[in-house]
């Protein structure tokens, strides 16, 4: 029986625990069981917290007992290695802080703390939140659990792996272009980016500020709902964070959709998708029919720029966000005889291709002369895209797409064509520069034996909107979660 | 050749750090003097995931100098990143105002500085706000970074070329130092780098319509720097053209030691600072009913008060100019006159000499160096109504700056009380005229030029007390009696 905790779904967990049929530290100890058993398979955590994590099931333990149990009492969690978790290093899979041991927390690590969470580990993912498929981390890739040959995603895909793998029962990832949805669909596990300023960014390292954005990665759209009530609501740290109130996600749940227009956009089926992964899609929409929702074909007709106005905006703000990285006050330093040449030299030698391949794009679209034609007018695109948005949630109450053109693709397949790579994001960016939330669930396999992930948006702030239609799919029962193959 | 074929044209930066408690983006104390690296946490040090939080009152006290300045305060203003590599700068980024400041347009009116001469208004480009750096510190070999300046809040105040002259834009940070003092946004101390500096200057030939190439000149950290590197800067410029040269387009740093200007390396300055609008900031948005309110807290600037001073007490413009340098001077004046005095110039006079020579002296702040001034008011409210003379009250005066005590008291202990008793004086009279006779008949005789030898003797008998007034009036009577 013990062994099988980790399997738990956090809703399972917290009423186990609150019934006392086992304890936190029983919880732990099988999570932590289970990395011993299958992370050297498939690399899902930077640092494993066991000695932290069972300190923190002891005092939930304590806290049990006293009847004094918060929301997330006793649940492990993978926290992704880009959160400031004071006392324990946080690398961001990067050389550059390797050593890095951050004197603060993250605003959202503190929640979680508060909430009674255990950290059973700092997950992997793509140096700087910057890449697909968790390949460019300093610390290794690592491997979906349902095909260790098979890349998990990215950049959260430590923690999307995790979670697939019952390493935990759920994780914390960052979803700047579809960093959470897209592993969350190459795993087979849910995942949702909130609403830009849903939740506080302070302490999660910067990608790029005006589009990173928090969530949590679950076994069920219930845990994700969880989650995210703890994670949500106004940060005083952070400008740019809603005040908001938070709903009550998981009240949201109510299984019903009868009447709920689903939106269509047309732009998203066509060249370039794998026929299993529309054939899943097709088949999901029909479920909600048959659930009583209604299809509605609509138009997001600026989808084809979205990826060019990505890569400009981000890497403009992940070029001055990485400014900071230059070896005189912490991380890295080669040392050298001048400010110069240290700066030259750490760099070189902190940062892997990748991050460097953006900090120069970011570079070159902010400097004099090319600002017009690159930043300013990929800021116009992103509010061109933000109306495409408007006008299509006038009609429609979520939109359903698929998560990514294809399952989940081999390990070193794209690593050599950047741009292929980047392609992987393509249903997932817009999200991003428009602010939305996105929840992405599984919805079936393909013949492989990969996971296909369907993406719900919302309108801002309608994260109860796009839970419940995910909870609803869950609740038919048509995808029964595979254990990952290990 | 004469220098005044040309004219210069100048335009002044004035970085000044704004009096908040706080920093501009943490909550970090701002003051000056702590030990190194002990005013800093994870956010003004740049640590890897923090965000900036803009401290409101750093925002009330930019609008306020804005206000004093006559700008136009911008409803809607946004921050910047501005991208350089330097080890005091600890995110890769200052964050800065570029495209659309806090405060736009304005001017600074410059008293006049001779009597008759018509006031100069410098016409303000802008006024925006944004954090300072930390400081290099380079010491035995090593260099080391203190980061207690990190994100301490500072307004840059930049001029249009409306300045003419060192002596022009000496006056000009001199008022605007004034203002700001005035209005307790900053306390203008360039010696604690809170007051700085950078100068562009040009020449042309005078009724000449284009300006000529600019030089910019960095690193000036006091008033009197400012103006001797624009004369070197003006006739170094004079001599190229004159040369038949031409004035590169380049940033120069002011040598103090040497008071020379020198080129900097194209390497000590970034050229491309890549500015974009800060993500992790919302456009600060300024509400008209702020503004407003601003406004009416605003105290009386030293423009209102020179203008007061000279029209309800009718006070010279240049005895207003000066008193109206300092917030604390022209205080102090107020506060001496509230002694009820009703010669306002003579107190004004006692301010600018006596008070300033103290201060002068003493190189301490007016409240520490002077004695307070309802004290000085009392004392020259004994000069007034003849208890003491003027000569007897700076005795007085000298005495109180030491002791710190009252008038009353410093006159009464040193006894320079003076006798105006008719009784006393005329007995004092009687006897000098009776001990000199002959002189007595010398001045009977027409020899005016005695009187004052009889003043002389009647003091002298009096011990230096006797009212002059008094005596004056007494002994001519006898004398001609």
């Amino acid at each position: 029986m013990t062994s099988e905790l980790n399997r738990m779904t956090i809703a399972e967990a917290r009423d186990g625990l609150a019934r006392r049929d086992f304890s936190a530290i029983e919880l732990t100890r099988a999570c932590l069981e289970q990395i011993k058993l299958v992370d050297p398979k498939i690399n899902a955590f930077i640092t494993v917290c066991a000695h932290e994590a069972l300190e923190q099931a002891a005092a939930a333990d304590r806290r049990l007992a006293a009847g004094d149990a918060p929301a997330l009492c006793g649940i492990p969690l993978a926290i992704k290695d880009i959160y400031a978790t004071r006392g324990v290093r946080t690398t961001c899979a990067s050389k550059m802080l390797e050593n890095f041991v951050p004197p603060f927390d993250a605003t959202v690590i503190a929640r979680l703390r508060e909430a009674g969470a255990v950290f059973i580990g700092k997950a992997n993912m793509d140096e700087f939140a910057m890449g697909s498929s968790t390949e460019n981390s300093a610390f290794g890739a690592t491997r979906n659990p349902h095909n260790v040959e098979r890349v998990p995603g990215g950049s959260s895909g430590g923690s999307a792996a995790a979670v697939a793998a019952d390493e935990c029962l759920g994780a914390l990832g960052t979803d700047t272009g579809g960093s959470i949805r897209l592993p969350a669909a190459f795993c087979g596990v849910a995942g949702i980016k909130p609403t830009y300023s849903r939740v506080s960014r302070y302490g999660v390292i910067a990608y790029a500020s005006s589009l990173d954005q928090v969530g949590p990665f679950a076994k069920t759209v219930r845990d994700a709902a969880i989650l995210l009530r703890t994670l949500a609501g106004h940060d005083p740290h952070d400008s740019t964070c809603s005040a908001r109130p938070v709903p009550d996600y998981e009240a949201a749940l109510t299984g019903d959709v009868r009447g709920m227009r689903i939106g269509v956009p047309k732009e998203y089926f066509g060249a370039g998708m794998e026929p299993q992964v529309e054939t899943a899609i097709r088949a999901a929409l029909a479920s909600y029919e048959r659930l009583g929702a209604t299809l509605v074909e609509i138009s997001l007709p600026h989808t084809e720029y979205a990826i060019a106005a990505y890569y400009i905006v981000a890497t403009a703000e992940a070029s001055a966000n990485l400014a900071r990285y230059d070896g005189i006050r912490y991380g890295l330093r080669v040392e050298a005889d001048n400010t110069g040449e240290l700066y030259n030299r750490t760099r070189a030698a902190g940062f892997g291709a990748e991050v460097k391949r953006r900090i120069m794009l970011g570079a070159f679209v902010l400097s004099a002369g090319y600002y017009d034609a690159y930043y300013l007018k990929g800021q116009k695109v992103r509010t061109l895209i933000r109306g495409d948005f408007d006008r299509a949630f006038a009609r429609c109450d979520v939109i359903a797409t698929p998560v990514a053109p294809t399952t989940a693709f081999k390990i070193g397949e794209k690593m050599a064509d950047p741009l292929q790579m980047y392609l992987s994001d393509i249903f997932t960016i817009s999200v991003n520069l428009a602010g939305l939330p996105g929840l992405s669930i599984p919805c079936g396999f393909d013949s492989d034996g990969l996971p296909i992930g369907l993406q719900l948006i919302g309108a801002p702030f309608a994260e109860e909107t796009i839970l419940r239609a995910g909870d609803a799919f869950e609740r038919t029962g048509a995808i029964t979660r595979r254990a990952a193959i290990l | 050749m004469s220098d005044n074929a040309y004219e210069a044209i100048i335009g002044l930066e004035v970085h000044t750090h704004l009096m908040t408690r706080s920093k501009l983006f943490c909550g970090c104390s701002a003051g000056f003097g702590a030990g190194p690296n002990e005013n800093v946490c994870p956010v003004c040090m740049g640590m890897p995931g923090v965000l900036p939080v803009l401290n409101r009152h750093a925002v009330e006290l930019a609008i306020r100098a804005g206000l004093a300045a006559h700008c136009e305060i911008a409803p809607e203003s946004i921050f910047d990143r501005k991208s350089y590599f330097y080890p005091d700068l600890p995110k890769g980024y200052q964050i800065s105002q570029y495209e659309l400041p806090l405060c736009k347009g304005g001017y600074i009116e410059l008293p006049a500085h001779s009597e008759g001469a018509e006031p100069r208004r410098i016409r303000l480009t802008r006024i925006h706000m944004e954090e300072d750096a930390g400081k290099n510190i380079h010491e035995s070999g090593a260099s080391l970074v203190d980061f207690n300046r990190s994100g301490v809040p500072l307004v840059e105040i930049v001029s249009e070329p409306d300045i003419r002259s060192a002596d022009e834009a000496g006056a000009y940070l001199r008022e605007l130092r004034s203002i700001l003092r005035y209005i307790e946004a900053s306390d203008g101390k360039m010696e604690e780098g809170g007051l700085r500096c950078d100068v562009n200057v040009s020449v042309r030939k005078r009724g000449a319509a284009e300006f000529g190439v600019k030089t910019e000149i960095k690193n000036l950290n006091s008033f009197r720097f400012v103006e001797k590197a624009i004369e070197h800067e003006v006739a170094r410029q004079i001599d190229i053209l004159e040369a038949g040269g031409r004035i590169a387009q380049e940033t120069h740093l002011w040598d103090p030691v040497r008071e020379v200007t020198r080129p900097m390396r194209s390497k000590e300055f970034a050229n491309d600072y890549r500015y974009f609008p800060e993500p992790d900031l919302p456009p600060l948005r300024v509400p008209p009913d702020l503004v407003e309110a601003i406004k009416t807290a605003m105290p009386e600037l030293p423009a209102d008060q020179r203008a007061r001073f000279v029209r309800e007490l009718g006070l010279t413009a240049y005895e207003a100019a000066v008193l109206t340098q300092d917030r604390d001077l022209g205080a102090y004046f107020e506060t001496m006159l509230a002694a009820g005095l009703k010669n306002h110039r003579t107190a004004a006079n006692w301010v600018m000499t006596e008070v300033l020579r103290v201060v002068n002296e003493a190189a301490r702040p007016l409240a520490d160096a002077a004695p307070l001034a309802i004290e000085s008011g009392e004392l020259l409210k004994l000069v007034e109504t003849g208890a003491i003379s003027l000569n007897a009250a700076k005795t007085a005066f000298a005495a109180m700056c030491k002791s710190g005590k009252g008038a009353d008291a410093t006159v009464a202990e040193l006894g320079l009380a003076q006798v105006s008793d008719e009784g006393a004086i005329a007995a004092a009279c009687d006897q000098v005229i009776a001990a000199e006779a002959a002189k007595v008949a010398e001045y009977r005789g027409g020899r005016d030029k005695l009187f004052g030898f009889f003043v002389g003797q009647v003091m002298k008998a009096m011990g230096g007390k006797g009212n002059p007034k008094v005596v004056n009036e007494i002994l001519k009577r006898k004398l001609s009696g």
